[in-house]
């Protein structure tokens, strides 16, 4: 079976007087390792200098707060549902009668976990959010030696509150 | 009789409504229906999504119908000639019925314990539009209190008068009504009763949309992430034939049984419904058929046989894990039982179980009778 039409027979021949003395092809290939130390170096000295992200970059996840700084987030548990790698988990409460300036609705999430060992950053989580309460920044996620601080729990997720 | 509905004939008896002889052809053809339910008396009527065209009118009088009639109001005649999906009038009729009934209904699928086996969200995903025209306020109401087992939110209700005629027909004395008419019109009870009848709670099952739902549920889980099982108990009010809404072992919900058309087959007393909530307390028959198209089938594989782990395999032993998740995770902790927390779960709730743990098993006996003494 031929999948490509690329394909070449092995030239078995046996090597002639200049093969042989194997000096042209010594010099042929110091010749390419030579140019490349005049080449301009493709390597950038990462923690000073950074490459710029791609635009449709996803990184660590992000709760995001409203305007007056509540909570968006309903746990209506789509992120969770739409998520391949089943790394999103949440239980629901009802907003209590004075937390109006916690929680935007009546429902909210009381736990929001993700599991970021099991995170891909596919980005559907942030795709599924109804309520624009999920997003995926520019940052690049922390890595940690401890596998249980990589469990994020809803307060290592939601942004700071603005004063 | 003989009727064809879209070029498929069937024979039915007379005095079947084109509903009726639709479901026993059943498919594609079959109208969507929002305020018909088979087993009530007088049900039907009010939503109009049931819309369709009569090409024919009988074997005798063969004239068309000149407008879209109720096919759930509307008996058969012999030789009747019913357009259902095939008609463009029909289609486009439903789509703005869909509009009209989405109107006042407010886009909180999010929040709502009904998203995910809501007849009106199949409703608008099959014949709505993606967006809305209308521009003005959504009518909204006052929170009112039904007690300790239902939870109303009018703001959600199509007035399909399911619940009235539930309660009509199967709790004596009725107890809620719709109150006002017109755009005040509004299900009530008069004046902040709560509604007690052993067999009230089945208007959470009749409600197509998300207006009356279950308290002992509310907010509990999503309807997904919940395992549906057939299960039976010896009950000697109601047949005892039930559905149970499992999360592992923890029963979050009981709710009758639902047919192909969503309505419920035995009705359910409120005992079965809001007091058993334990796995013991049922005899379980086994998993219930999904239909693999809704959303309550994912996640949930049948005869699944999980492979060896490979490292097991490898060395002989179960291997150790670096990281015991549920020791880590705050989510489904033993102390926090969910499911028999009587209403939903508050702040408080899950703040308590930092300090003390909670006690196991609340009584839903007791919290009942406190919530009705003021």
């Amino acid at each position: 079976m031929q999948l490509t039409n690329r394909a070449q027979a092995v030239d078995r021949r046996p090597m002639n007087f200049v093969e042989k003395i194997y000096v042209p092809a010594i010099l042929k290939g110091l010749k390419i390792t030579i140019s490349h130390a005049f080449k301009r170096n493709p390597t950038i000295q990462y923690p000073e200098q950074k490459r710029p992200f791609a635009p449709v970059f996803r990184g660590l996840h992000i709760l995001n707060r409203d305007e007056e700084g509540r909570e968006r987030c309903t746990a209506c548990g789509l992120c969770a549902v739409a998520c391949p790698a089943e790394a999103i988990t949440m239980e629901a409460a009802e907003r209590l009668p004075g937390e109006e300036h916690l929680y935007r609705e009546e429902k909210y999430a009381a736990r929001y976990e993700i599991n970021m060992l099991r995170c891909i950053f596919c980005g559907f989580c942030e795709e599924a959010c109804p309520k624009d309460a999920i997003y995926l920044t520019e940052t690049v996620m922390p890595p940690n030696y401890n596998r249980a601080a990589l469990i994020y729990k809803k307060e290592d997720l939601l942004i700071p509150k603005k004063n | 009789m003989k009727i064809t509905i879209d070029n498929i004939s069937i024979d039915v008896e007379p005095g079947t409504t084109i509903l009726q002889a639709a479901r026993q052809i059943g498919g594609e053809v079959t109208p969507p229906a929002m305020c018909y339910y088979s087993s009530l008396e007088n049900s039907g009527g009010k939503c109009r999504t049931c819309l369709v065209e009569v090409s024919k009118g009988s074997e005798k009088d063969p004239r068309p119908m000149p407008k879209l009639v109720a096919s759930c109001r509307t008996a058969v005649m012999d030789g009747m000639e019913v357009r259902s999906m095939t008609s463009e009038r029909v289609l486009d009729a439903r789509k703005g019925v869909t509009e009209f009934l989405l109107i006042n209904h407010p886009l909180d699928c999010p929040i709502c314990d009904q998203a995910g086996e809501c007849d009106l969200q199949d409703l608008s995903y099959e014949h709505g539009d993606s967006g809305s025209r209308y521009g003005f306020v959504k009518r909204t109401f006052e929170k009112e209190d039904l007690g300790p087992y239902i939870q109303l939110n009018m703001n959600r209700c199509i007035m399909c008068f399911r619940c009235v005629y539930v309660a009509e027909q199967l709790t004596n004395p009725r107890e809620h009504g719709i109150l006002d008419r017109g755009w005040d019109a509004q299900i009530s009870t008069y004046i902040n009763k709560a509604l007690e009848n052993e067999f009230i709670g089945n208007v959470i099952d009749v409600c197509p949309v998300g207006a009356l739902t279950d308290k002992t549920f509310r907010f509990k889980n999503r309807v997904w992430f919940t395992k549906p099982l057939d299960a039976h108990r010896d009950c000697p009010t109601c047949a005892g034939k039930v559905r149970l809404w499992m999360r592992g072992d923890d029963v979050f919900r009981v709710t009758g049984r639902k047919d192909k058309w969503g309505e419920i087959e035995d009705w359910v007393c409120n005992e079965c419904r809001f007091h058993k909530k334990k796995t013991s307390d049922w005899v379980i028959e086994g998993p219930t058929k999904v239909d693999r198209h809704s959303v309550i089938s994912q996640g949930h594989y049948v005869g699944l046989k999980k492979p060896n782990d490979p490292l097991e395999i490898l060395i002989g032993k179960a291997p150790k894990h670096t990281i015991d998740i549920h020791k880590v995770s705050d989510v489904n902790k033993p102390d926090i039982d969910l499911s028999l927390i009587a209403g939903p779960a508050h702040s408080d709730d899950f703040n308590r179980s930092n300090t003390a743990p909670q006690p196991k098993e609340i009584n839903l006996q007791e919290s009942k009778v406190k919530k009705n003494d003021p």
